[in-house]
């Protein structure tokens, strides 16, 4: 540990800081108090409660490099209730509201820092059958079908938010998912949430091929249009 | 009319035995209400986003839904819904008894076992008994 320290040190300071030396080290010493960056043994229910922030360890099946690196520098929430939101809603005279003296700021990283993390984090493929590759189609669909879909027919819009300010706050926001997320993890995560994250709070809903592509579309679609 | 707890209570005792996690006893006077711990949880995880912390049916995410969600602590609304209707609205979903497509289907997260240890807990959150 110390020689590989050393080694680090003196490579960084050889070479200067654009250097991925510290990658695993960074992840190893401030990420895994709160992610798990290799698959658990348990994935019990209890699990979900216990640990302390998203599971990581397919982050590379998951996740757009260049948000990763812009995210880890300026992190912004996504999950409007924080993770797990139960722990993290009050009551009040109306609606539950988010308790805001549960949420703590995430850990912000240099430019260095955050592309040597994210180039690690890209390193974790899912285990096979996780995500199915090539199962998004691409093709082009028709943002108000969509949006019907998403609000009316399918309900989504109960736990997510496709704008800014509205709709739920259970779910993380997706109006930025085009950006963060692989196509085909979006499929994937519609289509089974618990075979990604089991006993994760989203149903699987048994939705049809042409539901999952039209979601599909229509989550990327948002991105460039609501996510900036 | 008062559910009969006591009538249930041996078989939520075995299955929360089996299950290793423990039973809640709860009410006054000997009235025996009870739900298995796991129920509680299953609760706090997949229902508390929508129907409330208070179970009021005021959760984080009602603020903006067309269809606000059932009150489960609504005594007279809840107990007019039959035992039978409730374990078919959480295993498949609002759609399935007319209702809501915002009340989602939960029967591929939760065997049948634990949406009967759900219904039980419910009749205990709205202290009414049901229909039938
Ligand atoms: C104190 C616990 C904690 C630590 C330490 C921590 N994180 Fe996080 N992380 C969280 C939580 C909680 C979230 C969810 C934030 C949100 O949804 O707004 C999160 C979200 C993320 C996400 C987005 C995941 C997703 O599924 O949306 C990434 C990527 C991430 N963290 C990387 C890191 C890295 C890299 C480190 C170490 C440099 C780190 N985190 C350290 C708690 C932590
Ligand atoms: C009952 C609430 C609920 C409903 C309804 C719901 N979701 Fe989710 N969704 C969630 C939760 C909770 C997560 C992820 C939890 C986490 O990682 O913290 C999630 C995650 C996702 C993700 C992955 C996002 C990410 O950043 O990892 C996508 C994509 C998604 N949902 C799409 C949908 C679509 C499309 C629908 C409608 C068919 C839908 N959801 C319905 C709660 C819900
Ligand atoms: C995404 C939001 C959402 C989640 C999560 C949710 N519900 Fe609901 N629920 C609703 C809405 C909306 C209604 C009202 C439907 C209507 O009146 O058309 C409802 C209605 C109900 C009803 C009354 C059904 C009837 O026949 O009138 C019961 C019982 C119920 N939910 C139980 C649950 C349980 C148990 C859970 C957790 C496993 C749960 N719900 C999770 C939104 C939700």
């Amino acid at each position: 540990m110390n020689l590989r320290l050393m080694a680090a040190l003196g490579a960084a300071l050889m070479a200067g800081p654009a250097l991925a030396a510290g990658g695993a080290e960074i992840l190893k010493s401030q990420c895994v108090s709160c992610h798990a960056v290799e698959k658990p043994a348990n994935t019990s229910f209890e699990r979900l409660w216990e640990r302390k922030g998203p599971d990581l360890y397919y982050a590379g099946s998951k996740f757009n490099k260049a948000w990763l690196e812009k995210w880890l520098q300026n992190p912004e929430r996504i999950r409007p209730a924080g993770e797990l939101y139960s722990r993290h809603v009050k009551g009040s005279d109306k609606e539950d509201v988010v308790d805001e003296s549960t949420m703590t700021p995430h850990v912000k990283l240099s430019k260095a820092d955050a592309e040597a993390v994210a180039a690690e984090l890209m390193k974790l493929a899912a285990p096979e059958g996780m995500v199915e590759k090539g199962a998004f189609k691409g093709e082009k669909v028709s943002m108000s079908m969509g949006a019907m879909f998403f609000n009316k027919l399918r309900g989504c819009a109960a736990c997510h938010s496709a704008k800014a300010g509205t709709g739920g706050a259970s779910g993380p926001e997706l109006y930025t998912a085009g950006e963060r997320l692989q196509s085909d993890y979006i499929y994937s995560y519609i289509k089974n949430p618990q075979k990604i994250d089991p006993h994760v709070w989203m149903p699987t809903l048994n939705l049809a091929e042409p539901d999952l592509q039209r979601l599909t579309g229509y989550i990327l679609q948002l991105s460039a249009s609501e996510g900036k | 009319m008062k559910t009969n707890f006591g009538q249930r209570l041996p078989l939520l005792l075995k299955s929360a035995l089996l299950l290793g996690s423990s039973l809640m006893l709860a009410g006054q006077a000997g009235a025996a209400e009870a739900y298995t711990e796991r129920a509680l949880r299953n609760y706090d995880t997949y229902c508390v986003q929508c129907h409330g912390i208070n179970r009021n049916g005021r959760g984080i995410n009602s603020r903006d839904m067309s269809v606000q969600p059932r009150d489960h602590s609504d005594a007279k609304g809840m107990g007019d819904i039959p035992n039978e209707e409730i374990f078919r609205v959480i295993k498949e979903g609002g759609l399935a008894v007319n209702k809501s497509v915002l009340m989602p289907a939960w029967g591929n997260v939760m065997n049948d076992e634990e949406i009967r240890e759900l219904v039980a807990y419910l009749r205990f959150v709205c202290k009414c008994g049901s229909t039938n």
